[in-house]
């Protein structure tokens, strides 16, 4: 039934063209070569020439190699069975387990009709004071945490899958360094969180065309959980590489670039990716948390600037913390009012004061003589910095804000602090 | 649908070529047809007899020899009552309507009328049989809302008719004949409620375009005072991520004094159309009393929607704008975000393999932005009365850098200016519009000669401001010292507004004359002051006294009580004003 053909027309880098009829666009061919057999998959069809892009890369692929055609899209297969379990960018497995041929899924679907959806107003619980306190995640947020090559954003990540309070975690990993995927494993496998846990795993030896694969597979898993009524996490690392797999693939297929090589619709295929996020009018939800590295710690680089415009804020990652500036929910506002009343007061309080403590210590650095305010600054910042703002913190918005009066307490007076005294009366902690 | 055929020969992303017999036109609707679904495509190219056309659908699954049916008809919307407080797709679907049919998600081949053939509307006939009509003219009126919702003869009619047959007052449905014309060469044509028009095209059934000269009220004082909008103009408001552009389209959409609102959410989030969605029923318009929703139209293509309904998206909204324009409405048509259209334009001219320009942008971007703001204009209508659509446009510049093409091609054809930057967001300053790059074509609703003095001030302060940085506190002088407290004082209590307050968000112009008089006064004003944290201490005070100010409803007692307040300040300091500022109040008077 399966049309079969022995004849390639052409080979360039990962993309090889075949003469053959009736061919879908977006089809999945299979191709056996030497190195044994990879997915391939139609991107373009002209006439009879039909080019693919062949998931296991160019090489080693002969003229003479057989391309057989599967009639159908890339699919994922979607069960209960999926939790545990590790695959690649083609779907295979990674771990000694089975391959799931169940219930199969088209993946990269149709988007939700935005009548469908609910306006996000439930926070997720992170344990991480920088988040649940200062920018709170909201169920169904995407966020992306930029940072630089070298900052512990995957083990930021693993902290996060461990401790959200989520269903469901899915875990995509693309060019990740194979000590970061067995990082990832034995994390998740050490916290017990492993049997909620999901991972499409793409490393940097792996082909790059299996690494476009792999925000499309998490996430259409995800959404079929969250259509179970799941609280879902996508954790995604990295995406800077994920647009740089499409650099590579649109490149090849000698499409104009637009921006710094990357092609005119990276905009659009970020968004696409980022927008399942989504909370369902009664169902589930997901929820979409994406590492951005960004070359040179510039933010007007592509990949950051157009994730920026998709996002719904962003996680600044910076010298090991959290960066309370640069960070920003922009969904924290449909939830902190709810959480408990000194929430948002004592959130905007301390802020103020820590940018305070930031003017004061460069005033301090350019040697400028402190008076005692400067110092109750200086105090403060320190104690803000070591107690909330380091990674290894680890406590309940609670905990977290009982901490943030106590900081307050040992630094200042209460009418020092800007809080309305209602406030300080009721929560002020003396030692 | 004409009988036209053809056959896919080639697909590359959503562009599909088709080989065809007969006659195709440029920007015809045409279906493919892949698995019993008709994919809706527009002819985008043609060559000999292969047409390449834009699918509005994500492609997979097509394959060569797909049947293609070409419809002969542009890219329509229907136009008619029951438009208001719809939410469309970039091709005027009905979103909700598509959730009844396909559920969760937009299933690609679901289509749906953009209006209700089913619902019966109040009509009360106006022309008279024997009447000489042209398009654009009216033939009776059903009421919509709070507004009545005329019936046009059909715009595509091109030259002149006479009314033969006009139904009687009552209720009828948009496709039942409510009137028979007949044209020059006695033909008869019988008329609905209901018609449709190409979007990309201008509607054009206006006597006389007019100059706009009267302002668009937006109640956004930095808007207002300084970089205003007239009805009919065009303005942009470029600025990076962040920045606050969609929080001010949507406090322009819920305040700015006009009719209708049409809100085009283009390529953006989808959650933010949900907070509209969410917010809109909910809240009510100060002119009418009634829900916000029923004065609002949203055409929503978001991110994720396929790319080429997001271009068309822009056109079909701001076709709506037009349709209500002709009745005599003052329209406010909003685009968020330009940039994503010129994306997704960007995007389509690649897979045609054109000639890239700046930044891979297709070569006609400008003719296609200016094209787009062109359609926004006060006009003369046939009956004498005006209507006006005014267009207000974001555009998000990659890395928030101005320079780019999309600002660069928007910039020379609006009356308006508002750039947004990056330090005033980040200081949590709102509107975040940086007065000093700013600016407008428009007529401020206060005495231009009082903001100009005030913006002055402006100028003044910051050069002062950015001497500082480099001579300290110690190196300026205390009369340079107030000027810039005065400036700092100005920003926080008359540039920065609180949108979330009800009464500070919905500053009326009477207001801002005002505040504005009160502001050239106090700040036009010489001081005795001792000393820099004197002069520091005193501005605070005086700050303060305006920030409560701000927060009482206009006129109350509690707004006189803090005027008082801030006057005895004033007197408590030996305020004494200067000639210039007491000329310009005089000449005010």
């Amino acid at each position: 039934m399966n049309k079969v053909f022995n004849r390639i027309e052409s080979i360039t880098g990962n993309v090889i063209t075949v003469k053959a009829q009736d061919v879908r666009y977006n089809e999945l061919a299979q191709i056996t070569t030497r190195f044994g057999k990879s997915l391939a998959q139609v991107n373009k069809i002209d006439g009879d020439t039909v080019s693919l892009q062949v998931f296991a890369g160019g090489q080693g692929v002969s003229t003479g190699d057989e391309v057989r055609f599967l009639g159908h899209e890339m699919r994922v297969s979607f069960s209960e069975d999926l939790l545990g379990r590790i695959f690649n960018g083609s779907g295979e497995p990674r771990d000694k387990g089975p391959a799931l041929t169940d219930n199969m899924k088209p993946i990269g679907g149709p988007s939700v009709n935005p009548t469908k959806r609910i306006l996000a107003n439930r926070m997720m619980r992170t344990n991480i004071p920088m988040i649940d306190m200062f920018n709170t995640l909201v169920v169904s947020q995407k966020l992306p945490i930029f940072s630089i090559s070298g900052e512990p954003y995957n083990q930021l990540l693993a902290r996060i899958a461990l401790q959200a309070e989520a269903d469901v975690i899915v875990l995509g990993g693309m060019g990740l360094k194979y000590d970061d995927f067995l990082y990832f494993k034995e994390e998740l496998s050490n916290g017990g969180a492993l049997s909620k846990t999901v991972m499409f795993i793409h490393t940097a030896s792996d082909p790059t065309v299996e690494c476009m694969m792999i925000p499309d597979m998490a996430l259409a898993v995800a959404e079929q959980f969250a259509l179970q009524d799941k609280d879902v996490l996508v954790l995604l690392t990295d995406m800077t590489n994920f647009a740089d797999a499409m650099k590579e693939i649109a490149i090849t297929q000698e499409q104009v670039p637009s921006n710094r090589g990357y092609p005119g619709d990276l905009y659009s295929q970020l968004a696409s990716r980022y927008e399942k996020a989504v909370d369902f009018n009664d169902s589930g939800s997901v929820t979409v948390l994406a590492v951005t590295t960004m070359p040179g710690d510039d933010v007007t680089h592509p990949v950051p600037d157009n994730t920026g415009y998709i996002t719904e804020g962003q996680y600044y990652l910076k010298g090991g913390r959290i960066e309370p500036f640069g960070s920003l929910s922009r969904l924290k506002q449909n939830v902190n009012s709810k959480t408990r009343k000194d929430h948002r007061i004592l959130m905007d309080s301390m802020i103020r004061l820590y940018s305070s403590y930031k003017e004061t210590l460069e005033k301090k650095n350019m040697g400028f003589s402190m008076n005692r305010w400067d110092e109750k600054l200086l105090k403060y910042g320190q104690l803000f910095e070591n107690k909330l703002m380091d990674l290894s913190v680890n406590l309940t918005l609670e905990e977290a804000l009982d901490l943030g009066w106590e900081i307050l307490a040992e630094c200042f007076e209460k009418d020092e602090t800007g809080i309305k005294s209602d406030l300080t009366d009721e929560f002020w902690k003396v030692k | 649908m004409t009988e036209n055929k053809g056959k896919v020969v080639s697909i590359n992303g959503n562009l599909v070529s088709v080989r065809f017999e007969g006659n195709v036109s440029m920007n015809e609707i045409c279906y493919v047809n892949v698995d019993n679904i008709k994919l809706k495509s527009e002819v985008i190219r043609i060559r000999g007899n292969i047409a390449q056309i834009q699918v509005y659908e994500m492609t997979g699954g097509i394959k060569c020899g797909d049947d293609v049916d070409f419809t002969g008809e542009m890219l329509s919307a229907q136009l008619g009552p029951g438009l208001l407080g719809q939410i469309y797709d970039g091709l005027q679907n009905p979103l909700p309507i598509l959730a009844e049919q396909a559920g969760w998600f937009l299933e690609r081949g679901n289509y749906a009328d953009g209006l209700d053939a089913e619902k019966k509307w109040e009509f009360t006939p106006t022309a008279k049989i024997g009447d000489n009509l042209r398009a654009g003219e009216y033939l009776g009126t059903v009421p919509e809302g709070p507004f009545t919702h005329k019936i046009f003869v059909p715009f595509y009619l091109l030259g002149n008719y006479t009314l033969k047959s006009i139904a009687d007052k009552g209720e009828y449905t948009i496709n039942e004949t409510i009137a028979v014309l007949s044209d020059e060469r006695g033909r008869e044509i019988p008329v609905s409620m209901a018609f449709k028009w190409p979007v990309k095209r201008a509607v054009k059934c206006y006597s006389e375009r007019l100059a706009p000269t009267e302002t668009m009220e937006t109640k956004v004082r930095l808007i207002d005072s300084f970089f205003p909008v007239a009805k009919g103009g065009t303005y942009c408001t470029p600025g990076p991520f962040g920045a606050g552009k969609t929080v001010l389209q949507h406090t322009t959409s819920k305040y700015a004094d006009v009719d209708i609102v049409i809100i085009a959410a283009c390529g953006e989030r989808a959650g933010e159309v949900v907070e509209t969605l969410t917010e809109f029923p909910e809240l009510t318009d100060p002119r009418t009393g009634r829900s916000l929703m029923e004065r609002t139209i949203i055409v929503c293509n978001t991110s994720s929607m396929p790319v080429a309904s997001r271009e068309a998206s822009v056109y079909t909204a701001v076709t709506l704008a037009e349709y209500y324009r002709q009745m005599g409405l003052n329209v406010l048509m909003l685009a968020d975000s330009t940039s994503r259209w010129a994306q997704a334009m960007r995007e389509m001219s690649g897979r045609l393999e054109e000639i890239p320009g700046e930044e891979a942008f297709p070569a006609y971007l400008e003719s296609y932005i200016a094209a787009f703001y062109e359609r926004a204009g006060c006009v003369l209508l046939p009956d004498g009365s005006k209507g006006s659509v005014t267009i207000g446009g974001t555009v998000s510049p990659a890395g928030g850098n101005f320079e780019e093409p999309v600002t660069q091609a928007t910039l020379k054809v609006v009356g308006a200016f508002h750039g947004l930057s990056r330090e005033r967001s980040d200081a949590r300053k709102y509107p975040a519009i940086d007065p000093l790059i700013s600016w407008s074509k428009y007529k401020t609703v206060t005495d231009p000669a009082k903001s100009g003095f005030l913006k002055n001030i402006l100028l003044h302060g910051d050069e002062i401001g950015s001497m500082m940085k480099v001579v300290g506190e110690e190196g300026t002088t205390i009369s340079d010292y107030v000027i810039y407290l005065k400036v700092e004082m100005l920003d926080a209590v008359y540039l920065q507004q609180n949108s979330f307050d009800p009464i500070e968000a919905n500053c009326t112009t009477a207001r801002q004359r005002y505040v504005t008089d009160k502001l050239v006064y106090v700040l036009g004003s010489e001081y005795s002051l001792d000393n820099k944290d004197d002069a520091r201490s005193f501005f605070n005070r005086l700050r303060q006294k305006f920030i409560d100010w701000n927060y009482t409803e206009f006129e109350s007692d509690a707004f006189r009580n803090a005027e008082n307040e801030i006057d005895a300040l004033y007197n408590e300091r030996q305020g004494k004003i200067n000639r210039q500022a007491e000329l310009l109040l005089k000449g005010g008077e």
